[in-house]
């Protein structure tokens, strides 16, 4: 059954509304936060007071997803993150440490759970239908891909509400630098020719609504998502696309667009640029990374751009890896992994 | 979507045994595991626990791995858990495409965090690095999925209290889906500090051992265990002959939407969940034999839970127990927990008594099974699993 894109809502560290903006930003920050929009227009003020930075943009990203696509009341709510609210689990543990175990509040507490955002946003809908919430590294967003694709081949939902979203603290960003995960400050838009190992550190959070019929706001089709776990080698690695692609009845030559999870580190990006020399060369090869930043949910915001694209028919130039289209839009693939462990496809089509 | 699912394999540890047969032998006797805290590094002496009674280098002798570090709790818990759960389903995992694992959690590493976070934030300290990735939720699914040498789909739920029911519920969904022939599903929790003070603040914690669905409880206990279930399709099944515990007939998920931490008055979300895995296994209400409550002695979720079972049983409340006055609150294990209970009960003919209780609760005018209960035939189990953020799923397994 075909799966459609008919709504996004985006808070990322571009001004990612329905729409590429006219100008990308440009970073050389440690790491790269998410411009925030004003809560107060989607968030009432008492409530606002008490919901962390996470939270906040969470529903107002999945706010933003319900308005474009006129859905008021999904009939899931999925999200993946994985590593859930971090401010208040921080918050809450810090304070534990100091006060050895005495004086603590449990507003920090509560809000440390994972499952915070999709709960929050049922609770804001009044929505009692099927909620979810998935937490394994970079496989969470996928695994909400995956989990709406089956209820909407089982006829169990119309529309869905899936979001992935991940926040970067001071503390979060310095204790994985220590063990090797970013490099020294560069300038985000050079992220490919920095030629060291690491990466750049970001956040964001990108709801969509997936439904099962066609309407005027749809972006795209959503056709299919397959995830790995820790291919021994590049062989697996082929072998998985082209049962993907199978399962999805395409050749290679059927696709003509991948946009690939380059983050900039000199040895896990060479499976990406070998996959590409030996299967993609015909396609457009785009990067979105030094747009948004790597974290473990940064799939949702490629979803977001292979959206637009789609939509719009027209690929702004800073995407390319090698400055050059080839054909027009139609076919997208997005091949991101995290770490070399968790590798992901995600196909959306015209 | 026709497409039957059974559960051929268990595997648990938990403060009452660290395998199937012991935990079986403890509901048999009425043994809990709940008491002083030995364990955890915790200020709080006074709060009992459901603390699995092994220090790190016990529990990764039994998990069978010789180098540690790097390894949470959390992690051995669940390898040990998952291990057992293969070996006693006879499947062979490694390598096999054809099998996936989804593991729930609510805390993940934090056992270890908590422990290691002023050295994380310290940069100068080279201290403990192989623990700084497994705080998050993903860590100990992936620790197991490489102990095994799974190649299939894996993938983390964290639904806070009802986290592994969901995990049952999706492994089957893949299954009928074709997805996978095999699922590995459960969950794993090991105690924190920074839980057992976060349920402190919420002052919902009995300071003596949990009376659930008692007029004057107070509260839960919390407790620490890892709990999988093979589930397999019928083909896979057929092919290999398997043994088979029981079916997964239904299951139901629902919002409660009403508060991040309470349940609603009535029950709404608890009764969603409860009708849609009814109507999903095609039972009808006065088909279920026995229904193993989430009740975690808490007031508000005993009593919102008891107006739900009230009203999609229509009065007509079947035997009811809650294990957690066994186990005590096993966070995200414990929807596993309690489907691998669900099995022992159908298998071996009996229902656990709820321990520590006296009075009826007024309001609801039924009680919990408080003998144990043997030479019975249990045919179709309800297990209800609850949690933070209105998070509840239903589960119905069935005797075949």
């Amino acid at each position: 059954m075909d799966i459609f894109i008919n709504g996004v809502g985006v808070i990322s560290p571009q001004e990612s509304n329905s729409g590429f903006p006219d100008n990308f930003k440009n970073y050389s920050a440690e790491y790269l936060k998410c411009i925030e929009p004003n809560y107060k227009d989607f968030i009432n003020p008492i409530q606002l007071r008490r919901m962390s930075r996470i939270l906040k943009m969470g529903t107002a990203a999945a706010k933003l997803c319900l308005t474009d696509s006129v859905v008021e009341m999904p009939d899931a709510i999925i999200t993946g993150t994985a590593m859930g609210c971090i401010e208040d689990t921080e918050k809450f543990l810090s304070t534990m440490i100091e006060n050895k175990e005495t004086l603590l509040t449990p507003t920090s507490f509560i809000q440390s759970t994972h499952n915070t955002v999709s709960a929050q946003v049922a609770l804001m809908l009044k929505c009692n239908s099927y909620n979810y919430t998935y937490v394994n590294r970079g496989f969470s967003f996928e695994s909400c891909l995956l989990d709406a694709k089956l209820m909407i081949n089982d006829n169990e939902a119309n529309n869905i509400l899936v979001g992935g979203f991940d926040e970067i603290t001071n503390n979060h960003f310095s204790i994985t630098k220590k063990i090797g995960w970013w490099k020294e400050p560069i300038n985000s838009f050079e992220l490919l020719s920095s030629k060291t190992t690491g990466s750049i550190a970001g956040e964001g959070t990108a709801f969509f609504m997936l439904s099962n019929c066609r309407t005027e706001k749809s972006y795209a089709r959503f056709a299919g998502i397959k995830t790995f776990f820790m291919p021994s080698d590049k062989n697996e690695i082929k072998e998985n696309i082209n049962e993907f692609l199978t399962e999805n009845e395409l050749s290679l030559s059927d696709i003509d667009t991948v946009i690939y999870g380059l983050n900039g580190d000199i040895q896990s990006d060479k499976v990406y640029y070998s996959i590409n020399d030996e299967l993609f060369n015909h396609s457009n090869s785009l990067y979105f990374k030094h747009l948004c930043g790597e974290y473990h949910t940064a799939s949702s915001f490629a979803f977001w751009i292979a959206s637009e694209i789609l939509k719009y028919q027209h690929i702004p130039e800073i995407l390319f890896v090698d400055a050059k289209q080839k054909s027009e839009p139609k076919n997208v693939l997005i091949y991101n992994h995290f770490q070399n462990r968790n590798h992901s496809f995600i196909l959306l089509r015209k | 979507m026709s497409k039957r699912v059974f559960v051929t394999g268990l595997g648990i540890i938990s403060s009452i045994g660290k395998n199937v047969s012991e935990v079986l032998d403890s509901l048999l006797n009425s043994r809990t595991g709940i008491g002083e805290v030995k364990i955890l590094n915790t200020i709080h002496r006074d709060i009992p626990l459901g603390e699995v009674r092994y220090s790190q280098l016990e529990l990764a002798e039994l998990a069978q791995i010789s180098q540690s570090k790097g390894f949470t709790r959390t992690s051995l818990l669940g390898i040990i858990a998952a291990n057992e759960a293969v070996k006693n389903s006879g499947i062979k995992v490694r390598d096999d495409k054809r099998t996936a694992l989804i593991s729930a959690t609510t805390v993940g590493g934090m056992c270890s965090s908590e422990d290691l976070y002023l050295d994380f934030l310290n940069p100068e300290s080279k201290n403990n690095l192989e623990y700084i990735d497994t705080h998050d939720g993903g860590d100990s699914t992936e620790k197991i999925a490489e102990h095994l040498g799974l190649k299939g789909f894996i993938t983390t739920i964290s639904t806070a209290c009802s986290s592994s029911a969901n995990a049952v519920m999706l492994g089957s969904r893949l299954i009928k889906n074709n997805l996978a022939d095999r699922v590995i599903v459960g969950g794993t929790d090991a105690l924190s500090k920074f839980t057992l003070n976060g349920f402190n603040t919420l002052m919902i914690l009995d300071k003596e051992l949990c009376k659930p669905f008692d007029e004057n409880r107070v509260g839960l206990n919390i407790g620490e265990a890892a709990a999988y279930l093979v589930i397999e399709g019928e083909d896979s099944c057929k092919e290999r002959n398997a043994k088979i515990y029981c079916e997964v007939k239904g299951y139901g998920n629902a919002n409660d939407a009403y508060h991040q931490t309470a349940s609603s008055p009535d029950g709404v979300g608890a009764c969603m969940a409860m009708q849609k895995a009814l109507s999903m296994s095609k039972l009808t209400p006065e088909m279920i034999d026995y229904v193993n409550v989430h009740g975690t002695g808490t007031p508000n979720n005993d009593l919102s839970e008891g107006k739900a079972l009230a009203n999609v049983f229509n009065n007509k409340i079947p035997y009811f127990s809650s294990t957690k006055s066994y186990n005590g609150h096993t966070l995200g294990a414990a929807g596993a927990v309690e489907a691998v209970i669900a099995s022992l009960v159908m298998n071996n003919n009996f229902i656990p008594p709820n321990l520590n209780f006296k009075t009826t609760i007024h309001e609801l005018g039924f009680s919990p099974v408080t003998k144990l209960m043997t030479d019975i035939k249990v045919r179709n189990v309800l297990s209800n699993s609850f949690g933070f953020g209105g998070n509840n799923t239903s589960l119905i397994l069935s005797a075949i």
